[in-house]
């Protein structure tokens, strides 16, 4: 862990994984810092954000020299079950490029309980870890100019649904069997549907 | 009857804007709101509002409006002639509007943004607690448009009463303060680099940042060609991608970034880089945080 000084009032810790980054979130939300802003997890970071003159950001550093960082956080996770319509345009390819059949793909993608690492790339984007690892395959060597709202990717070690379309490079196994809008919807409150740390699973609509 | 202005003309650019909606970087959703914070409560307190009401950002001005009910209105920012059904009156003041009476906001000869209270706020829907529009993830209000009605909503409080207030003084030539990191690592000698150095703001500058040109920032030579993985930013960063030529993170920036952030501008000093119009100098001066 290191702790890289963002101006006045801010602090990025620079980790060396997944797990390290969501021990670090959660060890920074329970300890509820006094004018917290932002708590924004990444894939090797976490950046930290506090009101003006606050005392908040010398205090990170305390925070995590008493957490212990090596192992996921036993928090209670909010579980959210998403409703796909499997047979995205690269399904095939990724079935493959696992070596199974279609079926078998798409009972793989169904079966795991992933989490919500980070959101960024665009609002309600989250980025899934949990992937099984025939599925971890990288992204396509053309990204399409357009991938439609709802649709559900797979990249690296990350799987998640796109919001609102978008270029993107993700291989496509699926799509949400609701309208994009139940992922992001600014008018609705809470606006998105996906926060770090939740749980999520991937259900099979008929 | 509802109290609103309806919009007559636009200008370039007129956005709804109050203090934006931090906290939700988590969730992929930017700050936004106004770039010239100073001169939005301003505007507000002149007529009486919390100062995190939300007003009008007008880019260049050009904004018409045209009261339906009695309001009180007030423009801050750099200096802009301002004129109610043809009669000059003052920026920086509140002046009553009567019912069909015309406000209109002229063309300021420095700086890039007025702002523009109104009594009670403008009294949009506020979507993840703010009005402000999102120009980089459509968040909020859509820019707006001739016909457009501004619902406002009840005055709180009475006209402030200043006697005399002078206009912001935009600067065609500006020096800020950087707070080097989180990865000033990546370059060589940053501060010396940074004060050798005078940018121009470049016309691709928008609200997600303000491009600068001039020579490029060097990397270290271990850093050459390095990718960072994508990390959260700031409001005020200084992102350095491979051109060497420096983004200054504004409101709209997108809330994760994958190029190394040499520094930090500090907040205090946002509102005067969002007043710089194309071709204005800018240096960037190292400073401890």
């Amino acid at each position: 862990m290191r702790l890289r000084r963002y101006g006045p009032d801010g602090v990025l810790v620079e980790l060396g994984s997944l797990t390290e980054v969501a021990a670090t979130r959660a060890a920074l939300v329970a300890a509820e810092l006094p004018g917290l802003v932002e708590l924004v997890p990444a894939a090797r970071t976490v950046l930290v954000s506090f009101e003006p003159g606050s005392a908040g950001a010398r205090q990170v550093g305390e925070v995590l020299a008493r957490a212990d960082l090596s192992v996921a956080p036993e928090v209670e996770a909010r579980e959210v079950v998403v409703p796909v319509v499997y047979g995205g345009p690269d399904l095939e390819l990724v079935a493959e490029t696992a070596g199974l059949s279609v079926e078998a793909a798409v009972a793989l993608h169904a079966s795991a309980t992933y989490t919500v690492a980070f959101c960024g790339f665009a609002p309600g984007f989250g980025y899934l870890t949990g992937l099984p690892e025939p599925l971890c395959q990288p992204r396509l060597d053309v990204p399409r100019t357009r991938v439609p709202a709802g649709s559900v990717g797979i990249a690296g070690e990350f799987t998640g649904v796109y919001p609102r379309s978008s270029p993107g490079g993700w291989r496509l196994v699926a799509r949400l069997a609701d309208h994009a809008d139940a992922l992001f919807d600014p008018t609705r409150a809470p606006a998105a549907l996906l926060s770090p740390g939740d749980h999520v699973r991937f259900e099979a609509a008929p | 009857m509802t109290r609103a202005v309806t919009v007559v003309a636009t200008g370039p650019l007129a956005l709804v804007e109050d203090l934006g909606r931090p906290g939700h970087a988590h969730l992929g959703v930017p700050p936004a709101g106004a770039l010239d914070i100073p001169a939005l409560r301003l505007a507000n307190r002149l007529v009486g509002n919390p100062e995190s009401a939300a007003g009008l950002e007008c880019l260049l001005g050009g904004l018409v409006l045209r009261a339906e009910t009695s309001c009180t209105i007030a423009v801050t920012g750099p200096s802009v002639p301002v004129t109610v059904d043809d009669h000059v009156v003052d920026s920086h003041a509140p002046v009553h509007l009567g019912p069909n009476q015309e406000f209109r906001l002229g063309t300021p000869a420095t700086g890039l943004r007025c702002y523009v209270a109104v009594s009670g706020g403008i009294d949009v829907p506020a979507h993840l607690g703010s009005r402000s529009t999102d120009l980089l993830s459509g968040i909020g209000p859509a820019p707006l448009r001739a016909g457009d009605v501004l619902p406002l909503g009840t005055p709180e409080g009475l006209p402030g009463g200043a006697d005399a207030i002078p206009p912001s003084r935009p600067a065609d030539d500006l020096t800020v303060p950087v707070t080097l990191g989180p990865r000033d690592d990546w370059f060589t000698d940053p501060a010396a680099q940074l004060a050798a150095t005078t940018w121009s703001v470049s016309p691709e500058s928008n609200r997600v940042g303000l491009r600068l040109l001039g020579d490029p920032l060097r990397r270290a030579p271990e850093r050459d060609g390095a990718e960072l993985v994508s990390e959260g930013v700031l409001t005020g960063a200084v992102q350095v991608p491979p051109s060497g030529r420096p983004v200054i993170f504004l409101a709209d920036h997108p809330t994760t970034g994958g190029y190394p952030a040499l520094g930090l501008v500090p907040a205090a000093h946002l509102a005067a880089l969002a007043q710089l119009r194309p071709g204005a100098r800018v240096r960037l001066r190292a400073r401890e945080s």
